[in-house]
């Protein structure tokens, strides 16, 4: 069925059909015929964020906390240069998000116009795809095939440009997409590699199930899915900072996040296992550390839907191209059909290694009765706030580390941090994204005060539309990952690695018209915590934390899993010149 | 480094795999991939070669199909093994890229390239131009009472040789399509 309209008028007409109800977004003259739409119904509520780098990590944590897609309106020229940041993070993080960005009339592309941009050829390489629509007709359907491309396969971030012309013409609308995709990406996987790792699976000794955001991505049913192979198995299981949530922290097979600052037992578990099964993880540099002492001993296998993953940086042994939930459904019955077999004792051995790894308590730090360590922030953050409906957004830096250590997750969906891209500057407007999904849940985002800067004129948003986000920042007056690393590899030269001249952190919440609350001693901090969580409106906590503090257990560039730095360690001479360049 | 407090003869003192990731030949793959002819689609393509750091040693694209709007492209790239795997999964992922085949691994396959020389010349030299035209099979498509065009078709190392043959007798300039290639036999591709 067709029906004619004008171009504005399908965008909000697409959007209604694809199910979207919030749009972040940012007005502008290539955009106006589409916020003259958006104003004339209220079907979709549109966020009037203050910057469009803004709007795009909001879209982002609306979809990482709802697993559907996010959805940004932005003008040419400067505003999609703007998205440009939000765009490359969502494509490094699989983040399923749309981007309608306006363009000068297609009559002036070419001609350097007033707020003129190539959008398509800045974003080609930082979208998963993008059209530039030339005519009205053509529009209804990009746009739906657009939120096709976004949310299948690998997710990513999608962006349809649109000449104001294009907006203006009318043309006719088609509920679907016009012609059926030729992108189809596999998500069934081969069998027989699954009954290659089932068979592995019986016989491995020392196993490991490395997960990684690819189980978020596929949804509820692969966490679900996760969840009983790995109680039905036994097997140990790390994850990612990406998936972190996809298996209960409380989980008794739970051993920790892995990687540069993953938890010693988890990275010690990656190199001596003998059955590695990476489900959704991308074998990043930050989890890898050296990749030729990487795991050296074991068999791999690794689940994947985007076949360019698999041996990329690792090589696999048991490769499997497909969907996570439809993988694993298939692994969880082959497996069982072969008679739920493993072997029992040497694994039973393998976890009391693993125990005594456990048992040297890495994420050890020393408590101080006069200053605020930021992991003891955490941890008592952790302590006030668990057990709530809680979603946990991060900035980038050291404060991100802590969080992902200090703090738990027991579902998927409900900890948004820029993982692949490491955005400072992404965690504030995605609070603002998640509380937009989940008004009623208590949103958190643990910042530093560096990275909070970057984009914190979002509190304009925040207060605009009542969202009650906590900005949770660790101050330590420094941009501690910098300091820490020319600490230990710069001679402790702190080159530009401090923020002097920082705003009162109370003050300018006030000037926004939210709570400020300030806290430096570590009696204050459980009175100071609930006070922020009690407060109705939006709260900027500046907790002034220990300023040198640094981030353990760590994995020095260029070392192997095993060889990491524990808390009070020796840093001198700990990371070899030749590593300095891997940062 | 002492800041590991492992107890002596724990399980983690393993061997290191020392396999060096330099130490794989470099080779030579023609690639066949089928794409939707919209517009950027050649961008995607190139742009994935450079932002990635792979090698492009020719390319051809053209429409093959009008009514479908499918473009084959040709790309003769090089890299180890390794490398040469992770283009074909790359060409894979990008949305208008419908089929990507390795015509060096899928079977023999025929790759031919087109030239035009422009070659000046009086007397001997000229002759000598025309009569090796004549051994390489080129054909004469524009003639003065002072210059010829030549047209080439052949592997890419047979232009080559004619190219140097042509240097001394005059040869101005040159033109190559690069490598178009197909498989072999009487089979269309296997999607």
């Amino acid at each position: 069925m067709t029906r004619q309209m004008t171009g504005a008028k399908m965008v909000v007409q697409a959007l209604k059909d694809q199910g979207v109800t919030t749009v972040f977004g940012y007005p502008g003259g290539a955009v106006l015929p589409i916020y003259d739409e958006i104003f004339q119904q209220n079907d979709i509520h549109h966020v009037l964020v203050r910057h469009e780098q803004g709007a795009v990590h909001a879209a982002e944590g609306y979809a990482r906390s709802t697993g559907n897609p996010g959805v940004a309106l932005v003008t040419s020229g400067p505003g999609a240069t703007n998205a440009v940041t939000g765009l490359t993070d969502a494509l490094m993080d699989s983040i399923p998000i749309i981007v309608l960005t306006g363009q000068v009339p297609t009559f002036m592309i070419g001609t350097d116009g007033f707020q003129e941009a190539d959008t398509v050829g800045i974003t080609r390489p930082c979208t998963k795809h993008n059209w530039l629509v030339k005519e009205t007709d053509a529009l209804a359907g990009t746009l739906h095939e657009a939120f096709h491309v976004a949310t299948s396969g690998r997710p990513g971030p999608v962006l349809v440009d649109i000449p104001k012309d294009v907006q203006f013409a009318t043309g006719n609308y088609s509920e679907k997409r016009t012609h059926k995709s030729y992108y189809a990406p596999q998500v069934k996987g081969d069998i027989d590699a699954i009954t290659a790792l089932a068979k592995a699976m019986e016989k491995a000794k020392r196993p490991i199930f490395y997960t990684g955001g690819g189980v978020i991505n596929s949804g509820p049913a692969a966490s679900q899915l996760l969840r009983e192979l790995v109680d039905a198995t036994g097997f140990p299981i790390t994850s990612t900072l990406m998936g972190l949530g996809s298996y209960p922290a409380s989980g008794k097979h739970w051993i920790g996040m892995l990687g540069m600052h993953g938890l010693y037992e988890a990275n010690m578990a990656m190199h001596d296992c003998d059955l590695m099964i990476n489900i959704g993880a991308r074998f990043d540099d930050r989890v890898t550390g050296r990749l030729d002492a990487f795991s050296p001993g074991s068999t791999k296998a690794h689940i994947d839907i985007d076949p360019s993953s698999i041996n990329k940086v690792i090589r696999v042994d048991i490769p499997i191209v497909g969907d996570v939930a439809h993988v694993l459904e298939d692994l969880l019955k082959v497996w069982k059909a072969r008679g739920r077999i493993t072997e029992k004792e040497a694994v039973a051995k393998w976890w009391k290694q693993i125990n005594d790894w456990q048992a040297i308590d890495c994420l050890k730090f020393r408590n101080s009765t006069s200053t605020i360590k930021p992991q003891y922030a955490l941890q008592r953050l952790e302590e006030l706030t668990k057990g709530r409906d809680r979603y946990i957004c991060t900035e980038v830096g050291q404060h991100q580390m802590w969080a992902a250590q200090y703090l738990t997750f027991e579902d998927p969906n409900r900890w948004m941090t820029s993982g692949g891209l490491g955005t400072m500057g992404y965690g504030f407007p995605a609070s603002i994204g998640v509380q937009m999904a989940h008004p009623e849940a208590l949103v958190i985002n643990v910042a530093g005060e560096a990275s909070w800067l970057m984009n914190m004129q979002e509190m304009g948003t925040a207060m605009q539309y009542r969202l009650p986000v906590k900005q949770f920042i660790l101050n330590n007056e420094r941009l501690g990952m910098v300091r820490q690393w020319q600490q230990l590899l710069h001679g402790e030269r702190y080159s530009q690695s401090w923020s002097e001249a920082l705003p009162d952190f109370v003050k300018l919440a006030e000037a926004f018209g939210a709570k400020g609350i300030i806290c430096k001693d570590p009696k204050d901090l459980d009175d100071a915590i609930m006070e922020m969580i009690e407060h109705p409106g939006p709260v900027i906590f500046d907790c002034l934390v220990e300023k040198h503090e640094n981030c353990f257990p760590m994995i020095p560039s260029g070392k192997p899993h095993n060889e990491m730095l524990l808390g009070d360690a020796a840093t001198d001479g700990a990371i070899e010149a030749g590593g300095a360049v891997l940062v | 480094m002492s800041a590991l407090r492992l107890k002596e003869g724990a399980s983690s003192h393993s061997a290191y795999n020392l396999r060096d990731p330099n130490a794989e030949p470099i080779e030579r793959h023609t690639l066949a991939v089928l794409v939707a002819n919209e517009p950027g689609v050649l961008a995607r393509v190139i742009g994935l070669f450079s932002g990635r750091g792979y090698n492009i040693e020719s390319l051809t694209v053209a429409e093959v199909d009008h009514q479908g709007h499918r473009s084959r492209i040709t790309i003769v790239t090089s890299g180890t093994p390794h490398v040469i795997e992770q283009i074909k999964a790359q060409l894979g992922r990008i949305v208008p890229v419908h089929e990507v085949h390795d015509l060096t691994v899928e079977g023999p396959h025929v790759g031919r390239e087109l030239a035009l020389l422009k070659v000046t010349g009086k007397g001997d030299a000229r002759v000598e131009a025309l009569r090796l035209a004549d051994i390489f099979r080129a054909s004469v498509v524009d003639s003065t009472l002072t210059s010829f065009v030549f047209e080439i078709t052949g592997t890419p190392e047979k232009i080559d040789a004619f190219a140097d043959l042509m240097r001394p007798l005059g040869l101005q300039e040159i033109a190559r399509t690069g490598v178009a290639a197909l498989a072999r036999g009487a089979l269309p591709l296997k999607k």
